[in-house]
Order: structure tokens, then C-alpha cells, then sequence
């Protein structure tokens, strides 16, 4: 759906110089590629939407559960399978914060900030990791660790909220946390 | 006017079942369903429709007739009661017998809300004036406010509705959320994030009129923010539309960004002369010199849109070569003449003239009269005639690939041959073989189109009349200086038969004159023809005699022209 591009006098570009381009908080990723099994399992997942459009989030799920993070190589990659401008996909990623544009941690632990994990101190939680690994306590989003190892982030509920406080260490489930039991946990992730 | 027999009429739609809705108390009858705006199909008619038909505003910025409904900017909000019904399903009546209207408890959209019978609208109970208040302070909330240097400010919806219904300070007391300003988001546009009020009208616009979809809003809440995908600049050839299209200043044309603040523009009605479409402009001047074009309503020609490669085609009117003297030439030396001493000259040179030795070459970017005034001239020699076809690639919207804007004139007027530059080598053949003698050329470099400096060489009499000097001015016994389209007024017939006349925005810079009107002065003493002496009669009386526009009048033509057939 590519218009003509028609050659156009050149403009005056009076007050240009100064101008910024196009931000861009996508990560290269150049090595990205989806091995053949997990492309025959997304075209067949594809197909349940009746819109290929509709599918958008399953990819986009798939690919970052794999790769930890949606690259500019894998939003490309995504509009591609699903006949989209890239922009589209782009939006989603940057809308969802379930969605991480650079690399994440092999342990990924997430903290619950909503009203009743927040109220029995979810916060001190993130706090203490913070600290421990080296991170910003008030550092907005995910962090990772420099050694690549963890990240760190507030998520919202995580649907336990009657054993307050808990967090998620990739897909494992933690309730009732304490700061000893959270180092406990941060002792376990080898 | 009797015979208007050849005026095409715009084909009558099928009748429409009406609805009748009352907008703060006055009643309105509209269609049940009215075209679409990108799709032509039959919709639900609307209560902003039903508002704009009785001339009451409402205020909006997501709304835009030829876009499709987004409703997300709440501007439009409107209270509303629609007809109490018993549980017979029929009306319940007040005791004075008028229907008995239920208010909805809660206001609707008024640009995505279907209108239905006997519905009530109301656009300025204190809720709606309250509601507005609302949004406009939502909408400030994060706006820079930045209008000192804004490139929108006077012709801002944000200014203007917050003059109309805002309040006069501002409660926020917080910090303002900062996005990034000057982003070079293509070749032609800058954008400003933080005046976006995300109203997506440019999003749909480039998506659903243009067929690129190229931008989109990126990242959650007040940190929503309009882009074009990293690396992939914002580039067809209708991407300022957008900046037309964009309320308030964050998008903006590096062409005209810092140029001249609005208000100082005069606003002319004209026409783009980049190609056989014809596109409706405003011209934008101020004291004779022209800043910008911008797409005029048009719905038998361009809807309300441009493309850029003609709106950006202007700047050869102020090039600094442009020709602003007469100059006569006699053998190897040129001397700067006046009209005054030079037009007797040229007409006593070609006077003498034979018939049959003379040959005329108007391009078609002149006007229709001009063109008309030429063939006259021509006919009087029994002159060979001709104009110069100029192609280059169409596009899928507006943009022809026939790049004159008169070419359909040139035909009419029969200055053209058939097809258009099949005379320009038996011209080129008769000065070679000495039987022409006489070249009149206006608005072409014929060098350039097979008749080159030596056969120009040869012939005992050169005119030519054009804008900016070419090989051809140069070689000219007689050089006339003509005007740009936007230094005069005249009509340009598209390349569908749509008629369109042209105002004059500013004045022409030296002894530059309207081509009508030396070409009037040396028809009486050449031809012994003289020409009505306004443009409007001249129009009148060319109407006449061009059985193609029989009946058509320069009145008739107002601002948006006539059809006619070709
Ligand atoms: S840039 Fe302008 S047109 Fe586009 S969403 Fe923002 S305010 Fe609307
Ligand atoms: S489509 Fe043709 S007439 Fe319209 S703006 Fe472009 S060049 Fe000018
Ligand atoms: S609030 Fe933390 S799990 Fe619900
Ligand atoms: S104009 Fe109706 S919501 Fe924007």
C-alpha cells in the first residue's frame, strides 16, 4: 500500500537545524530469528482470530517470552506475519508494560505495588532488592542487574491479594513475603 | 442564463428517508443517512450534522467531516432528550399535547451519536458550557502554552475554543509532563509532541485517505505520544495535509515554519497550477509576497486536500531572475525598452507580417483567456498553433499526469493540435524551409521542445512573453514580461472540463504585466478585433464563442467553478 513517492521542490526547512529524529527506544536485536516449530505454532494460533490483526498480543506474548524482550528486529518480524505497518505493533509494545524493549534478566522478579501488597509493604520488598542488587529503589519500570542476571519491577496485581504481600520470580509464585524470605528467594535464583 | 445544456449536473441522489430533531428548540429536518466521508456509503446521520445544517456550532477537534469518527476528544459533548414512550410504544404527550422529551441523564458525543426522530439536542444548557470548560482544562494540562512562537497560534482551534469556552486561569499546580519537541518526523514536517492534543485526526488521515499508514500514538496516558515508526520517515506526496488537518501546532511544514505569523496573511482564492487537477488554493501573501498555499473545499475537484509536490511548488514566483523589463532587440543588442515605446513597435513589426508565415506557441500553463486572445492573434496570420505537453507520474489520489493546468483550455481555445505538440516539428520544419518568418511564443522555452537557437536564429521576428528568462527570452526580438497566476486573475480548465477562475493575490514586480492585458492592446491595431475590456467580459464573450462553454458565465463560475463537457 506504499503511495508514489513523487519528488517535491525542496522545502525551505526554515528553523530545521535544530530538529530531533524520530525517537527510538527499540533495542537492535541482529541476530533475532523464530525457529521453524514456534512459526508453525503461531501461523496455526493466528488462524483461531478472525482478524489476522486480532493476534497481535499472542505474538507479541510469544516473543517475549522467548527472547525476554521485543526488539525493532521482532516488531518487524511480527507486523510482517500479521500484514501490518510495523507502527502497529510498535504502539502495542510501547503501551503494555508486560512488554520489555530491552533485554531482561535470567531472573525476572516481579512485585506486586497494588492497594493490598502496597498497604503490608510491598514497597520495602523492592526496596531491599533494589539495594541488593545494585538498582535504583527509585528507578522507574524494569530494571535489570549489570551482570544481566535479574530485573527488578513493580507490576500490578497479581491476583493473591489475600496473602500480601507477593512477588513472581519468572513464573514462580511467592506469597506472604518478607525481607528475609525475599532474600531466601534472591538465594535461590543460581 | 438559457442554455445551459452542456453544465453537467451533479447526478441527484436517491431520496433519503428524513429525520426531524430539534437543536436548541429549532427544528430540523435532515437525511436519515448521509455519505460517508471516506467511503461515500450511506451512515446514521449524526447530531453534529444535524447541528452543522442549522448553522449551530459545535465545538470539536477529533471530528473532521472527510475522516472517519474517532470520538476521542470529547470536545463535542452535548446534552440530548429523545421522545418518552408509554408502554404502548407510543409517545407520551405533554397535556398540552407537544411530545414529552426525556433528557438523558448523561451527555453524548455529539460526532459519533445517530440522530433519531423527534430527538432533542441541546449545544448551551450550563452543563455543556461546563463540560467544555472540562476538557479544555484537561487538554492544557500538559500543554506548553508555548503560542509566542507557535506557528498555529491565530488559527488555533485550542486558542480559539479556549477564548470561547475555557476559564482564565489554570489550576494546575503540578508539573507538566514534557515530550519531544522538534521532531523531524519527515522531509516536509516537524513535529511539536507537546502541543499534540492526540486527537488522531492526522493518524486516520494518512491511514484511511492516503493509504500509509505511517503514523501512530506510542506509550500509556499523559505520556501518549504521536510518531512515525523509528527509521521510517513520514513521506507521501499528501503528508501536509496533516499539518491542515492538525487543531493546534504540533504538527508543522518546514516550508512555512517561522515564516510569518498567520494573521498578517491576506487570503486569496486560487488555483494549484502544478498539474491538470487543478487543485482549489488559498493563496497566502503578505505585501506581495506569497508564504504558502493551502487546500480551498472543493468537492467536484480536490475534496480538502493538496499534494505536496504542488503545494510546494510556488518559489519560481519570487526567484530573483524572474523578467520585470521589456526588451527590445535589434541584432546582437538589447536595449531595455518600456511598454509604452515597444508596443507600438511590435505592433507595427507585426502588422506587416504575412498570412501563413507566422506561427503561435501558448503554453498551456497560460490562462484561457490569454489562450483565447493568442488563437485570435493566430487566426488573424492563419498561424500555425501549438502548446507543449508536459507529463510526469500520476498518483492514486489527486495528483494527474498531465502536469499543465490548462491543457483542456488549449484545446478549447484550439491553440493546441490535436494531439497537443503534434505542430511544434512542422513548426521547427517551417522556419528551417523559411516560410515561417514570425515565432509568437508565450510561457515556453521551445529550445527546449525542437526548435532550437539555430532555427530561432533564422526567423525575422521573435516574441516571446514568459516569467523567468530561458534560451528562447534570449533570442527574442521582443521580450514581454508576464505575470504568475497568482499576479493576476483568469481561468484554468482541469483536466476533467472543471472551469475555475483565479483571483489575484499580489501585485507583479516591475514592468510585469497580465498577459490579457498587453495581448489586448496589440490585438485592434494587428487584427483590428478589440477585446471586451474587463476580464469578466472577456470570459463572456470567449464563452460565446467556444461552443464548449456555451452558456457558462464568469459569474456562473463563483468560487468553486463549472463543469462542463470535453
Ligand atoms: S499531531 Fe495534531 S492532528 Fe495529530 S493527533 Fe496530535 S493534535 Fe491531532
Ligand atoms: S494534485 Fe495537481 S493540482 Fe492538486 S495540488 Fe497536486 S499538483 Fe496541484
Ligand atoms: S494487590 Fe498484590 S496481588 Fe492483588
Ligand atoms: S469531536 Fe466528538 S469526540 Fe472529538
Amino acid at each position: 500500500m506504499n503511495p508514489q513517492t513523487i519528488s517535491t521542490p525542496q522545502a525551505a526547512d526554515a528553523g530545521t537545524a535544530s530538529a530531533i529524529p524520530i525517537p527510538n527506544p527499540l533495542c537492535e536485536q541482529p541476530d533475532f530469528s523464530v525457529p521453524a516449530e514456534m512459526v508453525a505454532v503461531l501461523d496455526e494460533l493466528i488462524t483461531h482470530y478472525p482478524r489476522k490483526r486480532s493476534a497481535s498480543l499472542m505474538l507479541l506474548h510469544a516473543v517475549e517470552e522467548r527472547y525476554g524482550y521485543v526488539s525493532r528486529q521482532a516488531v518487524e518480524w511480527i507486523a510482517a506475519r500479521l500484514e501490518l505497518a510495523p507502527i502497529n505493533v510498535y504502539e502495542l509494545v510501547t503501551f503494555y508494560p508486560m512488554f520489555h524493549r530491552q533485554p531482561t534478566g535470567r531472573f525476572h522478579l516481579r512485585i506486586c505495588r497494588t492497594l493490598s501488597c502496597a498497604l503490608r509493604d510491598s514497597y520495602k520488598i523492592h526496596d531491599h532488592f533494589c539495594r541488593k542488587l545494585g538498582l535504583d529503589p527509585h528507578g522507574h519500570g524494569a530494571q535489570t542487574s549489570k551482570d544481566g542476571m535479574f530485573t527488578v519491577e513493580f507490576v500490578e496485581c497479581l491476583a493473591s491479594c489475600g496473602t500480601a504481600p507477593v512477588i513472581q520470580c519468572n513464573d514462580t509464585f511467592h506469597e506472604e513475603v518478607t525481607l528475609e524470605k525475599a532474600d531466601k528467594i534472591l538465594e535461590g535464583c543460581k | 442564463m438559457s442554455t445551459n445544456a452542456k453544465i453537467e449536473t451533479p447526478p441527484t441522489p436517491a431520496p433519503v428517508e428524513k429525520i426531524k430533531v430539534k437543536v436548541d428548540g429549532r427544528e430540523v429536518e435532515v437525511p436519515k443517512t448521509m455519505p460517508d466521508g471516506v467511503t461515500g456509503k450511506p451512515v446514521p446521520t449524526t447530531m453534529i450534522q444535524a447541528c452543522h445544517a442549522i448553522k449551530v456550532e459545535v465545538p470539536h477537534y477529533c471530528y473532521h467531516p472527510r475522516l472517519p469518527v474517532a470520538g476521542n476528544c470529547r470536545m463535542c459533548l452535548v446534552e440530548f432528550g429523545t421522545p418518552a414512550m408509554g408502554p404502548d410504544r407510543k409517545p407520551i404527550l405533554n397535556p398540552d399535547g407537544t411530545a414529552k422529551i426525556l433528557k438523558s441523564p448523561r451527555p453524548a458525543i455529539a460526532c459519533a451519536t445517530p440522530i433519531s426522530p423527534g430527538m432533542e439536542i441541546y449545544t448551551n444548557t450550563p452543563n455543556v458550557r461546563f463540560m467544555r470548560e472540562g476538557i479544555l482544562e484537561f487538554l492544557l494540562i500538559n500543554h506548553p502554552l508555548d503560542c509566542p512562537i507557535c506557528d498555529q497560534a491565530g488559527e488555533c482551534k485550542l486558542q480559539e475554543y479556549s477564548v470561547d469556552h475555557g476559564q482564565t486561569s489554570s489550576r494546575f499546580a503540578e508539573i507538566k509532563v514534557h515530550k519531544p519537541k522538534r521532531v523531524d518526523l519527515g522531509p516536509r514536517i516537524i513535529l511539536d509532541d507537546e502541543r499534540c492534543i492526540l486527537c488522531t485526526r492526522c493518524i486516520r488521515f494518512t491511514r484511511d485517505v492516503v493509504g500509509d499508514d505511517a503514523l501512530g500514538i506510542v506509550n500509556r496516558g499523559s505520556y501518549n505520544t504521536i510518531t512515525a515508526y523509528p527509521g521510517k520517515p513520514f513521506d507521501n506526496n499528501y503528508s501536509l495535509n496533516t499539518v491542515d488537518l492538525c487543531p493546534v501546532g504540533a504538527l508543522t511544514s518546514k516550508d512555512f515554519r517561522f515564516q510569518m505569523r498567520v494573521w498578517f496573511l491576506k487570503e486569496t482564492k486560487s488555483l494549484c497550477t502544478s498539474c491538470g487537477t487543478g487543485c482549489n488554493v488559498v493563496v497566502g501573501s503578505r505585501e506581495d509576497r506569497m508564504f504558502r498555499y493551502k487546500p480551498r473545499e472543493n468537492d467536484s475537484v480536490n475534496a480538502t486536500w493538496m499534494c505536496d509536490h504542488g503545494r510546494l511548488n510556488y518559489r519560481w514566483i519570487h526567484n530573483p531572475e524572474r523578467l520585470v523589463q521589456v526588451t527590445v532587440r535589434n541584432g546582437a543588442a538589447a536595449t531595455v525598452s518600456d511598454w509604452k515605446s515597444a508596443m507600438p513597435q511590435l505592433a507595427a513589426r507585426l502588422k506587416s507580417a504575412a498570412p501563413g508565415t507566422v506561427a503561435v506557441i501558448g503554453s498551456a500553463r497560460q490562462t484561457t483567456e490569454e489562450l483565447f486572445l493568442l488563437a485570435k492573434l493566430a487566426r488573424h496570420f492563419q498561424a500555425v498553433t501549438d502548446s507543449v505537453p508536459r507529463t510526469g507520474p500520476a498518483d492514486h489520489l489527486l495528483l494527474n499526469a498531465d502536469r499543465n493546468p490548462n491543457s483542456t483550455g488549449a484545446v478549447f481555445t484550439g491553440l493546441a493540435a490535436t494531439p497537443m505538440g503534434s505542430n511544434l516539428g512542422k513548426i521547427a520544419e517551417g522556419i528551417r524551409s523559411g516560410r515561417i518568418k514570425t515565432l509568437i511564443v508565450f510561457g515556453e522555452d521551445v529550445t527546449r521542445h525542437g526548435i532550437g537557437a539555430d532555427l530561432l536564429a533564422r526567423l525575422d521576428l521573435l516574441v516571446a512573453s514568459d516569467i523567468l528568462p530561458n534560451a528562447t527570452t534570449k533570442l527574442a526580438h521582443f521580450v514581454l514580461p508576464g505575470c504568475a497566476h497568482v499576479e493576476k486573475r483568469g481561468t484554468f480548465v482541469n483536466v476533467k472540463g472543471h472551469v475555475q477562475k483565479f483571483m489575484k493575490a499580489i501585485e507583479p514586480k516591475g514592468d510585469a504585466r497580465a498577459e490579457v492585458e498587453f495581448l489586448k492592446e496589440l490585438l485592434p491595431t494587428v487584427t483590428g478585433w478589440t477585446a471586451p475590456r474587463s476580464l469578466e467580459g472577456l470570459f463572456n464573450q470567449m464563452a460565446g464563442e467556444i461552443p464548449a462553454l456555451q452558456g457558462v458565465t464568469w459569474a456562473a463560475l463563483g468560487d468553486t467553478g463549472v463543469r462542463v463537457q470535453i
